[in-house]
């Protein structure tokens, strides 16, 4: 492949609709992460990417598995008592058993195996450039109903029971944009580059600034740098995409190992934005 | 409904998969800081938690004022390790207004939540609650890890509490409850 290949209108619409699925799939991942859920995105994933392989003897669209397997995942998660990350991690070994259980034993399956772990966003086309820039839209929409609720639920756990406000809409919707991030990232972009988009962004991104606002600012920018990074290397080089965006995030965690290293030396030195927080009173002096 | 109670507790008796507490009775009027004391494990954050509807009442009743606003201070609320969420953000949450803060609270307000201790941020939550727009208050154990300005702050916060606002007082220090609260019930007895 050679450059020229970037501005080839065949790449527009997997661009444009890997891009429009990293920017949801940040948002999703920080609110995952704020509520300590992060795992629960890899079990999605794998559940999703076995859901859209076992379609494919029953004839239906890879989308419609994957919906239906992330939807039940979903329904039995919501409907126990406590979910932990031991669910998510059954989750996970389910799904991931399961993909390649099926895939050995439908004609093609290790194919479509590969390519759901992997990723095929070269192939998008028009259908799932609308359905991520829906998704966009829907999370840019609901963002600021959605965010108060879940941050409070967060930190006030019993606020809405107390108070007889129903918890159940904003759960529902919550629950339907993870669904939907998660089968859509994993379809066009494979199931372990979809996690790696959800979780490191807001891994790296919450350390790199401080409040919430700013937090979710921050994951949206290492998102979509390490987004655009991969999709013109994976050309420029000929190389896979997925592994190259997975790739691409591993390597933004750079950022926040030099900001973790940079505030650690600045509190050391009493200079440092930790002190700029504390009232002048609580300021250390220096002697 | 008895007067202008905000919350009454019938002969509740509370728990998860089996009874807890109870049965206890009591009723909270406005104005009132009222104490629930006993030993540890005697069920007092159980009985709590079955009025806000986190833990399960197997018999009794628990009425509230009509429209009545609440809000629940955990035992040991936890501190998420990585959040960048200001103090702000979190005090904010439950309609607490920042600019009439209590000056003990102030300087964490701009604090990412990862630099603040433990205490500092029981702190935050309890301030949070009781600067809230909620009619009654549950506190459980709200004096746990905070420090003497702290502690003098929830004091004058509790002790200029507004006539139609209530508190529901959960503490195991007998000296603490026994200054702030007009009446006092024993659980667990």
């Amino acid at each position: 492949m050679n450059d020229w290949l970037l501005f080839d209108a065949m790449f527009r619409i997997p661009f444009l609709t890997g891009l429009c699925l990293t920017a949801a799939l940040c948002l999703v991942g920080a609110l995952l992460r704020m509520r300590d859920e992060w795992l629960a995105a890899l079990g999605l994933s794998q559940v999703a990417a076995a859901g859209a392989i076992a379609a494919a003897p029953l004839g239906l669209p890879g989308l419609v598995g994957a919906f239906g397997a992330a939807g039940l995942a979903v329904i039995l998660r919501s409907s126990l008592p406590r979910v932990g990350n031991s669910h998510h991690a059954l989750m996970i070994l389910i799904g991931w058993s399961a993909t390649l259980l099926i895939g050995a034993h439908i004609d093609h399956g290790q194919r479509i195996g590969d390519s759901l772990l992997r990723g095929q966003l070269y192939f998008a086309h028009a259908g799932h450039l609308a359905g991520a820039a829906g998704l966009l839209l829907t999370m840019i929409l609901m963002l600021p109903w959605l965010s108060p609720r879940l941050l409070t639920a967060r930190f006030f756990p019993d606020y809405h029971k107390a108070n007889r406000i129903r918890v159940w809409p904003y759960q529902a919707v919550f629950a339907l944009l993870v669904m939907t991030a998660t089968v859509l990232g994993t379809i066009s972009i494979g199931a372990f580059p979809a996690f790696a988009m959800l979780f490191v962004p807001s891994w790296v991104g919450f350390v790199l600034v401080d409040g919430w606002r700013q937090s979710l600012l921050a994951t949206l920018a290492v998102g979509i740098l390490a987004y655009v990074a991969a999709f013109v290397a994976a050309m420029l080089l000929d190389l896979p995409f997925g592994p190259v965006l997975t790739g691409a995030l591993v390597l933004s965690a750079a950022l926040r190992f030099v900001t973790a290293i940079r505030r650690r030396n600045a509190e050391i030195s009493g200079d440092s934005l930790h002190t700029n927080y504390l009232a002048p009173a609580e300021r250390p002096t220096r002697s | 409904m008895s007067g202008d109670a905000l919350l009454t507790v019938d002969q509740v008796v509370a728990g998860y998969t089996t009874p807890v507490v109870g049965p206890v009775s009591f009723s909270v009027q406005s104005g009132q800081v009222l104490g629930l004391g006993g030993h540890n494990g005697a069920g007092k954050s159980t009985l709590l938690r079955a009025i806000t509807g986190m833990s399960r009442v197997f018999s009794g009743t628990i009425r509230r004022a009509t429209g009545l606003k609440l809000c629940h201070q955990w035992q040991r609320p936890e501190l998420p390790p990585e959040l960048a969420l200001l103090g702000r953000e979190i005090y904010t949450l439950l309609g607490a207004d920042p600019d009439r803060a209590p000056a003990v609270i102030r300087p964490l307000l701009g604090r990412p939540l990862y630099r603040f201790s433990g205490g500092q941020f029981q702190m935050l939550q309890t301030l949070a609650c009781l600067c809230s727009p909620a009619q009654l208050v549950l506190m459980d154990e709200p004096t746990n890890n905070l420090d003497g300005r702290a502690l003098e702050a929830l004091s004058g916060i509790l002790h200029d509490l507004a006539p139609e606002r209530a508190v529901l007082l959960v503490s195991h220090e007998k000296a603490f409850l026994e200054r702030h609260c007009s009446r006092m019930i024993e659980v667990g007895q």
